[in-house]
């Protein structure tokens, strides 16, 4: 029933390991957290997954409706990877800058697109229909995340709050089965922080999800999470449900601390 | 109501748009009917208008799609030999290669204008398809310089391949198809084009990964499948515009398409504003009208009547290097930035002027009254 698997995945920067052997499942309709101190390597795992690393060693696999029979993406095309129904966030948010609100989410149904660059040039009616089509669908998500009353404006004219959801947003467009959110309530005021939670619910049932995230925010990784991977030094220190993980002597050692009283 | 309002807006600007259309051919038939301008301007006002399609088609690559490429004077020297070599009759052709017989083939072969044009294009676009496979994969500094070696590796092959292209000493006598019609006409579907493909799903496409690689990507784009279809394009139009250069002009050698081609037209893009078509045509036609306009500045000019110019040969060009240090320091994207031209924003250009010039003037009486 797992939709991703990563066996053995290492990746090496020169001298540097960042991620050292990491086995990693992650179940159909699951929500999977990876923490970690800082430089622990849980973005590099993202990259590994999403092919803008390739691992130096090991094997990542995917199957989008969680069957037996899984498929290897390691050191696949980003884009590739995207069509297979991978789709991210970044932990810095990534929006197109210089585009709308709508037209960032737009971007994302290009991958769908049949009709070839001349039919849409000379606005074919195959085209146009196509076209229709993704405008509406673009419009329905922006209105499923609280962002169309804002489609015409500037992306970067948005809060940060709003900027996060449109990243989610757009990343929904791509009609994935697995969605990777790096750091999704990183810059979030503690409103929307407390939204987030239900939002990321929200959009599993919705669209039948699988998640996984990275995130600092304890409270939410421990509301959230059906399961928690910690890794510290590029090295998985433990997994498990929330209620181990918070009790795991090695965990509090390096990320968690102790409580003062 | 407000889709009422925004309907009879739309429907001005439309009426508008056709408007200006009939004046622009209206004048145009003055022009080429009744020698309005003389047969030196109209001249001029040719070259604008192809400088504008080569600006655009480089626009399409560095502008628009973020790709820092400059071997625009190759496809353009590709699409002025092919269209030349089509257009000028056949016992001419045997007259101009008297160091070197022509081919039998390219001697004999001959098309209407309009193919010439379009094979020129075509065969421009080809050969972005093979010098895009390595160079693509390049970002930035070293896609400029693999390109600009590319460009550089055609024209010498163009001077080395005499008995196609008669070598150094170049093409002569090319038919002056390329009428004021022509460059117009051809400039209009170029624009039209431009403006249709970035109203499409894949000039979206494009705009996103000249936003962030990384981002598109992620969305599932074809980084190298986009770049070189937007490469593709653009030498497509490169070729186009060589051709209708070498007709307005009448001669073509190999040195007319040195890399110093595509840093005017690099000018041109980057005054108007990298990303906006009608920078790109606003560029062209000011950049070439005023290059000829200052030519007096070549015959030797005095400053005040103290300090004397001698004449010197393009003293006119130091003009457009002070001209393009001042966009950069004062105006870094251009002229018109990545915004295009619409009525609504020229009708509300005079009032964004007044309201900046009040700022300007409130903030300098804010300043004045501080200093009290």
């Amino acid at each position: 029933m797992s939709v991703l698997e990563m066996r053995e995945a290492t990746m090496r920067f020169g001298g540097v390991i960042a991620v050292e052997s990491l086995n990693l499942e992650v179940n159909l309709g699951e929500i999977v957290a990876i923490i970690g101190p800082n430089g622990a390597g849980k973005t590099t795992a993202f990259n590994m997954i999403t092919g803008v690393y390739a691992p130096t060693s090991g094997l990542i696999l995917f199957d989008r409706d969680g069957s037996k029979e899984m498929q290897t993406i390691t050191g696949m095309r980003p884009d590739l990877i995207t069509k297979l129904g991978v789709a991210r966030t970044f932990q810095n948010i990534k929006l197109f800058q210089e585009m709308t609100v709508l037209d960032n989410v737009l971007i994302s149904s290009h991958i769908g697109v049949k009709s070839d660059v001349f039919s849409a040039i000379f606005g074919l009616p195959h085209y146009l229909k196509e076209e229709k089509a993704m405008r509406e669908r673009s419009m329905e998500l922006l209105d499923k995340v609280d962002l169309a009353d804002e489609a015409a404006e500037l992306a970067t004219s948005l809060p940060y709050g709003k900027q996060r959801k449109l990243e989610i947003a757009r990343a929904l467009a791509t009609k994935p089965r697995l969605l990777l959110l790096d750091e999704p309530a990183a810059g979030m005021n503690p409103t929307e922080t407390q939204e987030l939670t239900d939002f990321v619910y929200k959009i599993r049932d919705e669209f039948d999800l699988t998640i996984l995230l990275i995130e600092h925010h304890m409270q939410i990784v421990m509301d959230i999470s059906d399961r928690i991977y910690v890794l510290d030094f590029g090295k998985l220190i433990a997994q498990g449900v929330p209620e181990e993980i918070k009790n795991n002597e090695r965990v509090i050692d390096a990320y968690l601390g102790v409580a003062d009283d | 109501m407000k889709s009422n309002s925004s309907n009879k807006k739309m429907g001005l600007s439309t009426i508008l748009t056709i408007a200006s259309l009939i004046g622009i051919v209206v004048l145009l038939y003055m022009i080429d009917q009744h020698g309005f301008l003389g047969s030196y301007w109209t001249r001029v006002l040719r070259l604008s208008g192809v400088y504008a399609i080569s600006a655009l088609s480089m626009n399409l690559v560095n502008g628009f799609t973020g790709q820092f490429s400059l071997g625009h004077a190759g496809f353009m020297a590709i699409g002025a030999y092919v269209t030349s070599l089509l257009i000028i009759p056949t016992p001419n052709k045997a007259i101009q290669y008297y160091v070197t017989p022509v081919l039998d083939f390219v001697g004999k072969m001959h098309a209407p204008f309009w193919l010439a044009l379009i094979l020129g294009g075509l065969l421009a676009a080809i050969a972005a398809f093979f010098i895009g496979f390595p160079v693509l994969r390049l970002k930035g500094d070293y896609l400029a310089i693999a390109t600009l070696g590319f460009s550089e590796i055609i024209r010498i092959f163009i001077t080395n391949l005499i008995p196609i292209t008669n070598g150094p000493m170049g093409l002569k006598n090319i038919p002056a198809s390329a009428n004021i019609w022509w460059t117009t006409g051809i400039c209009t579907l170029t624009v039209v084009f431009m403006l249709r493909l970035m109203d499409t799903s894949y000039g979206r496409a494009i705009k996103a990964i000249r936003d962030d690689e990384t981002a598109a990507e992620a969305m599932g784009i074809s980084l190298f499948r986009h770049k070189m279809m937007a490469f593709m394009m653009g030498a497509f139009f490169a070729g186009v515009s060589g051709g209708l250069i070498a007709s307005v002009v009448g001669t073509i050698n190999p040195g007319f398409f040195r890399f110093t081609l595509a840093y005017e037209i690099l000018l041109i893009v980057v005054l108007g504003g990298l990303g906006s078509i009608t920078g790109s045509v606003v560029g062209a036609f000011v950049l070439t009208i005023s290059r000829e306009w200052l030519r007096f500045l070549d015959n030797g000019f005095s400053i005040l009547g103290i300090i004397k110019v001698p004449p010197i040969a393009g003293m006119r060009m130091l003009f457009f290097s002070v001209l393009l240090m001042i966009v950069i320091l004062y105006s870094r994207r251009g002229l018109f930035g990545s915004n295009e031209f619409t009525w609504a924003g020229l009708f509300a250009f005079p009032g964004k002027w007044k309201n900046k010039a009040a700022n300007l003037f409130d903030s300098a009486k804010q300043k004045a009254g501080r200093k009290k």
